[in-house]
């Protein structure tokens, strides 16, 4: 008999301290800041109780980053900031200086590398995205190649500080949508139910685990072909493609019938309205790689009419609130359907009960 | 070196453009690397055929039960080989990060010099439920390469039905808006949990999201089943310098227009110096020799605008502590959830403050360990019980601050409203 193998056993040592990771202002003058401003795009001044200040700048990644790229963002901490990084919820980078100096030349250094600076204020920052083909188990399109294409569109905005507020933007590869509410968000809407394979079910799905999954209630067990299997009532499944992650053999996803969709008005801040979710504008947009020029059509053009037509400190979500639906269809030139009327639980919320009417 | 590359026409589009490519850090790895060579590969096959060829699977490191990603290809020859063999397993490690994500560049290095020993050298910062993710592991170098990591002093983040890997704003270390120490509050809570967020056996995941203000930077309210927001119970504090030197620069049509006219309860007004009012409850500022702006506390709801605006001229109050929402989530199954107020403040300034809301935290997760369905998540558990019986359990007190509005319907058994009338007496008595 073999002798059993040593396995080390795992420190449950779970979320570290940040507190050695903090650039030593930073530590010095926790909890204790007075107030910011923003010199340019890409910059936050912050200035503590105590007089110190530091100075953020702000430069945009790939967030799927080689060891060079992130060697490259060491170095640039290494020259400028005292070897200290953070990163945002949005994969920008932050570099923290206590010397005002070092600013210029730290953003020419970053730009020297190909690292945009920018993203903060009333900019379109970095596109929170999910993992899509590189690495999803049930992805309907790509993440990051999207993200890529729409940023070198958008890379002006990012730079600058001209639009109404800040714009958050998000892609999902699937209807779970991992990226998150924002302000404009392109989600994976399929458009046909799962393909089923029946050889397959009875041995990967755990039948009636698939069956409670759907919101629908449209999928039931079924004998098919003398196996063990599920079908789909076709008249009531809304191709969410849920039933797909505990059930692979029931594939939702297909290269031509899988559509992106686009949703404004999500907002998370609870800054003048409360928070809101984001609601679907335009559907049926072709899943196109690698650049996905139909999607960014669209994005481009609610982006510019929003631009151009809110007020300062306007989200989108407050925009259309001022202009109201019908403006913002007639605006952005985007076909209203009947598919934008909504029919799930709650829906009578989002019909218009009142008089209140645009002409 | 390593192999040969793949011709990677559609990928190669990905080169072009000003905004950091993925595509050419990839490549870079493809030069030493197989690994990459095929993941590349691989990932242009999704790119031409316009489908995903990942499965998940079974790999973990011992003594946990989750915190990997495991992916193999289903790309695979007429024999059953994979067509991209170097890449057949391609496995994400996820990795709690520290609070508010900074880093030392020794850490950093560290990891990269960890990952490029162990795996593919593709690193994510970060996921979006925050953790590092670092993609592309063989199944044999998992072990090694979480060792390392976990040597380091970095543990492995949650996956599958546990309590998942958090997040915390920059918050206190930079940010004047912060209302409590974020990254403290974010470890004891997730510290707490280690056993539930390692060894998934929850009915579906549990995420705690941790913002120091009501901009809520985490996007807490909408993607936590336990929101902690940082707010204030006084009033709005004023600097009568920097209230003019913005005035200075942005006038008064600046000041009616993007702030009184935002203002939510419009409980932030304009007025001549002589007709400001006096209160305990009223904070004021002189914004020049002739005006000055008066908020009526009481009727602010901390939305944050006005201070956004006129940052530092206006800041959050001392008394300062966070709002707990419960019930976040996005559209699967029932549709999309913000949390709900369900402790409307509580004090963060010292660890026994903190202590309350980790009891909090372990109490709703016993709760909804014990009573929500399979697959279901906290927000869709008291959507189905109701609000009340959720807080009966936690053994909260109602408050209106919990609401919108009261019920707008009439399907209420309403036979024990004597006794509640007169427990809320005696409580008041008490």
């Amino acid at each position: 008999m073999n002798a059993p193998v040593q396995m080390r056993k795992p420190k449950e040592t779970g979320v570290p301290d940040n507190k050695k990771f903090l650039h030593p202002v930073l530590a010095k003058n926790f909890g204790d800041w007075k107030y910011h401003d923003r010199p340019r795009p890409g910059v936050l001044h912050h200035v503590a109780h105590s007089g110190d200040q530091v100075w953020s700048v702000r430069a945009g990644t790939q967030r799927q980053m080689d060891v060079y790229t992130i060697r490259t963002l060491c170095d640039i901490a290494d020259k400028f900031a005292e070897g200290r990084v953070r990163f945002t919820i949005r994969s920008n980078i932050e570099y923290i200086v206590s010397d005002e100096k070092k600013v210029a030349p730290l953003i020419a250094e970053l730009e020297k590398h190909g690292f945009p600076v920018g993203g903060t204020g009333n900019s379109i920052t970095m596109i929170a995205h999910t993992q899509g083909w590189l690495h999803c188990d049930i992805p309907g399109t790509d993440a990051s190649g999207v993200v890529k294409a729409l940023m070198d569109e958008l890379i002006d905005e990012f730079k600058r500080e001209e639009m109404p507020n800040r714009v958050h933007l998000s892609t999902s590869c699937c209807e779970i949508n991992c990226g998150g509410q924002a302000d404009l968000a392109i989600i994976v809407q399929h458009t046909k139910p799962p393909v089923i394979n029946h050889d397959l079910v009875a041995n990967v799905c755990e039948r009636p685990a698939v069956v409670a999954r759907c919101p629908v209630a449209a999928i039931r067990p079924a004998m098919v072909n003398g196996k063990p299997s599920l079908e789909i009532d076709e008249t009531k499944c809304m191709c969410c493609g849920a039933c797909y992650p505990p059930c692979p053999p029931m594939q939702i996803n297909d290269p031509e019938n899988s559509k992106l969709a686009i949703w404004v008005g999500g907002k998370n801040s609870n800054a003048r309205g409360k928070p809101t979710f984001m609601k679907m504008v335009a559907a049926g947009l072709p899943n196109n790689p690698p650049r996905w020029p139909e999607v960014g059509a669209v994005v481009k053009n609610i982006l510019t009419v929003y631009k151009e037509d809110a007020r300062p400190w306007e989200r989108l979500a407050d925009w259309i609130d001022r202009i109201g639906w019908p403006r913002f269809f007639e605006k952005t030139g985007l076909p209203f359907t009947k598919y934008l009327i909504d029919d799930w639980r709650g829906s009578r919320y989002n019909l218009n009960a009142s008089t209140h009417i645009r002409f | 070196m390593a192999k040969k590359m793949h011709n990677t026409p559609n990928l190669d589009e990905l080169e072009k453009g000003e905004w950091p490519s993925f595509v050419t850090g990839l490549k870079r790895l493809a030069k030493d690397k197989d690994i990459a060579v095929d993941l590349l590969g691989q990932l242009e096959a999704s790119y031409k055929t316009r489908k995903g060829f990942w499965k998940g699977g079974t790999v973990g490191v011992f003594g946990y039960g989750g915190g990997v990603i495991p992916r193999f290809t289903e790309l695979k020859n007429a024999d059953g080989t994979p067509q991209f063999k170097d890449a057949a397993e391609f496995h994400t490690l996820r990795v709690m990060p520290p609070p508010g994500m900074h880093y030392d560049t020794a850490t950093l290095r560290q990891f990269c010099d960890i990952w490029e020993r162990h795996g593919s050298g593709l690193i994510a910062f970060h996921g979006q439920s925050g953790d590092i993710m670092f993609q592309g592991c063989t199944t044999e170098n998992v072990q090694k390469a979480f060792d390392e990591f976990n040597e380091m002093g970095f543990d492995l983040g949650g996956a599958g039905p546990a309590v998942r890997t958090s997040m915390s704003c920059v918050g206190a270390a930079r940010c004047e808006q912060s209302c409590y120490n974020e990254a403290q509050a974010h470890r004891a809570v997730l510290n707490t949990f280690l056993d539930d967020l390692h060894r998934p056996s929850l009915p579906y995941k549990f995420k705690f999201k941790f913002s120091g203000c009501p901009n809520d930077c985490m996007n807490a309210i909408q993607r936590a089943d336990m929101a902690v927001i940082g707010t204030w119970r006084d009033n709005i504090r004023t600097d009568e310098a920097l209230a003019k030197t913005w005035f200075a620069k942005h006038g008064m049509d600046e000041l009616v227009n993007d702030v009184v006219a935002r203002c939510p309860t419009k409980t932030f007004q304009v007025k001549e110096i002589g007709k400001i009012k006096k209160g305990e409850h009223i904070s004021s500022v002189k914004v020049s020799d002739t005006h000055a702006v008066e908020i009526d506390n009481q009727d602010c709801v901390r939305c944050m605008h006005c201070i956004n605006v006129m940052t530092g001229a206006l800041a959050p109050g001392k008394d300062k502590g966070a709002s707990v929402l419960v019930g976040g989530k996005s559209h699967l199954k029932i549709g999309g959830l913000m949390g709900t107020v369900v402790i409307p403040f509580m004090k963060l300034d010292t660890e026994e403050e903190v202590e309350v809301l980790v009891d909090f935290a372990q109490r709703t997760i016993d709760f909804f360990a014990e009573n929500a369905l399979e697959h279901e998540r906290t927000g869709e558990m008291i959507e189905r019980i109701g609000l009340s019986n959720f807080l009966d359990a936690m053994e909260i007190e109602v408050d209106p601050a919990m609401i919108n509005s009261p019920r707008m319907n009439p399907y209420v058994r309403t036979d024990g409203w004597d006794d509640e009338v007169a427990k809320i007496k005696a409580k008041k008595q008490a």
